[in-house]
């Protein structure tokens, strides 16, 4: 029987085994990290480097490290437009249709007294005007003028309970029609970055009212972070204790799906 | 800690070859936790890349703006999907290779690069990112502590910062000479690493792995804010993007011709001093 007679060379040379080998280790590791990216337990350990990051950069920058402000001339051409370019409900519709004069932003929560103001005031508010570099995490930039009132303004005006801790944002768009109803768009920032100077509610964008691509008639601009921090169409501002009763529990849209709650990188 | 040229009492100069101690335990360990980072960042990074796969120049950079460099896929005249690589204004056909890769059922998807590339292997820019950062912080901290090790064991500067000797012009030329014939030190020249070997050993250690940290830093929004000065080093978030991807690209090069190295001087002797700390050489053909 040929199958027990041992060959009478070597079946492979030296140089073709170590290159099959190198091949084959290559590829194992490889599929490996296809399936360590599977494994809840693998993926635990990586998001660890989120806590990570957000303490060092919190211990380096805190409240006091300010994102680049650029000159006029620095200004994109074209701003992109990212992510929802128009909100799709009837709601959303009949607010722009008259210019959102009826259009009024709620905060509320863990707040001392609740507010509803309109476009009117908070453009009666101190306003901020900064121009900064958006960036997206796909990886581009974008510079922008932005002009609003700053959240600090606004939550000095509601006060805050002591146990308030994060600054939650409810926003028109439904970006993702969703069974369990996760799909509307919110976003949470901490006190340090809702009390940071540059952080606003703008209302303008390159000294012209928000367009509804970029979010109107209101966004947060929370400059030390990545762009789907920035939320657009916001319609509510909720002061709470804990972001595991929210959407799917991780603070955000993006958040819930995967992405880094805290965008500074 | 033991350094390259300390000889092992155990070895037997009977047989032609002894074993010399040649690398340190610091070494060792991170070079292979190195090798480790510098795999998974280059598979998680060319999948974040998937996400815009465009670099441009300056503070700023979208699709509005002219990149510097692109792969991606697009519509030919004649109707067919092609993928092509942009450099400036120079467009190479990439279909098949990149920008456009053939999948198992042999359709072609819109996709830099093919998945064999990539960590994970399917599109996904949220686990690309989580695998990319976690060992980021791993070749961050790894690189501190090679250069604290390499500063208290003198590995950097008696191994690899050049002797007066060896940066003589006659010395450079000889060992480039050596290279091109493919001829490997013996003996006790095998102890010490060549000019050439130190310029590309400190060109990665000095160089490379910093811009990488620094380019990869100047990328996040929180550390700008941070260290303002990281953006004017590179000349803007877009350019340190772009940088980013070049030195990855040189880092990859230096991998490839230092694998190459290591194969055509002997692997096995070179795979296991990086293992065990051990390198055999040759008794007989003392320089």
């Amino acid at each position: 029987m040929s199958g027990i007679l041992l060959p009478k060379r070597k079946l492979i040379g030296r140089r073709k085994f170590l290159g099959l080998s190198v091949a084959g280790l290559g590829a194992t590791m490889l599929g490996g990290c296809d399936r360590l990216s599977e494994s809840p337990k693998f993926e635990e350990l990586l998001n660890s480097a989120e806590g990570l990051t957000y303490r060092a950069q919190r211990l380096l920058g805190g409240r006091k490290s300010m994102a680049r402000e650029f000159a006029a001339a620095d200004l994109s051409p074209d701003f992109k437009v990212n992510g929802t370019h128009a909100p799709d409900t009837p709601e959303y519709a009949a607010m722009q249709e008259n210019g959102f004069a009826d259009w009024r932003l709620r905060v509320d929560g863990l707040v001392v007294s609740p507010l509803d103001l309109s476009l009117a005031d908070l453009r009666a508010m101190p306003q901020r005007a900064q121009i900064t570099r958006h960036d997206c995490v796909e990886g581009w930039s974008a510079i922008g003028k932005w002009q609003g009132a700053p959240l600090a303004e606004i939550l000095k005006r509601s006060g805050l309970q002591p146990s308030a801790r994060f600054a939650v944002f409810h926003c028109a768009d439904v970006y993702e029609h969703a069974m369990d109803g996760t799909g509307q768009y919110y976003e949470s920032i901490d006190l340090i970055d809702a009390f940071h100077p540059q952080t606003i509610l703008a209302h303008r964008l390159n000294d012209e009212a928000l367009s509804v691509g970029h979010g109107a008639p209101l966004r947060l601009r929370v400059e030390r972070q990545l762009g789907y921090k920035q939320a657009k169409y916001v319609m509510r501002i909720e002061m709470t204790d804990r972001l595991d009763q929210l959407g799917r529990g991780k603070g955000g849209f993006w958040p819930d799906r995967g992405y880094e709650w805290y965008a500074g990188i | 800690m033991t350094s390259l040229s300390t000889a092992d009492p155990q070895a037997s100069a009977s047989s032609g070859r002894r074993l010399v101690q040649r690398h340190a335990l610091a070494t060792r360990l991170t070079h292979w936790i190195n090798s480790l980072c510098v795999t998974v960042l280059l598979g998680s990074g060319l999948q974040i890349f998937l996400a815009h796969p465009a670099l441009y120049w300056g503070q700023s950079g979208a699709d509005a703006d002219r990149p510097a460099f692109e792969i991606g896929a697009e519509t030919s005249a004649d109707g067919a999907q092609k993928g092509f690589v942009r450099l400036g204004s120079a467009t190479f056909d990439t279909t098949g290779k990149l920008g456009l890769i053939g999948n198992a059922d042999g359709d072609f998807t819109e996709r830099a690069f093919p998945r064999w590339a990539t960590i994970p292997g399917w599109r996904s820019l949220t686990l690309g990112r989580r695998w990319h950062f976690f060992f980021a912080w791993l070749f961050a901290a790894n690189l501190a502590a090679y250069y604290i090790f390499g500063l208290i064991n003198s590995h950097l500067r008696r191994d690899l910062v050049p002797t007066r000797q060896q940066l003589h012009p006659r010395e450079i030329l000889a060992d480039i000479v050596d290279h091109l014939k493919l001829k490997f030190p013996k003996g006790e020249a095998a102890r010490h690493y060549n000019p050439l070997q130190k310029f590309a050993y400190l060109g990665v250690i000095a160089l490379l792995a910093p811009t990488m940290v620094l380019t990869g830093l100047t990328m996040s929004p929180g550390m700008d804010a941070i260290l303002p000065w990281l953006v004017e080093l590179f000349g803007g978030r877009q350019s340190a993007r772009t940088i980013h991807f070049i030195a990855a690209t040189l880092l990859v090069l230096f991998v490839i011709v230092h694998l190459v190295m290591v194969l055509l001087a002997g692997p096995i002797n070179g795979v296991r001093a990086m293992i065990t700390g051990k390198l055999a050489i040759s008794t007989e053909d003392k320089k």
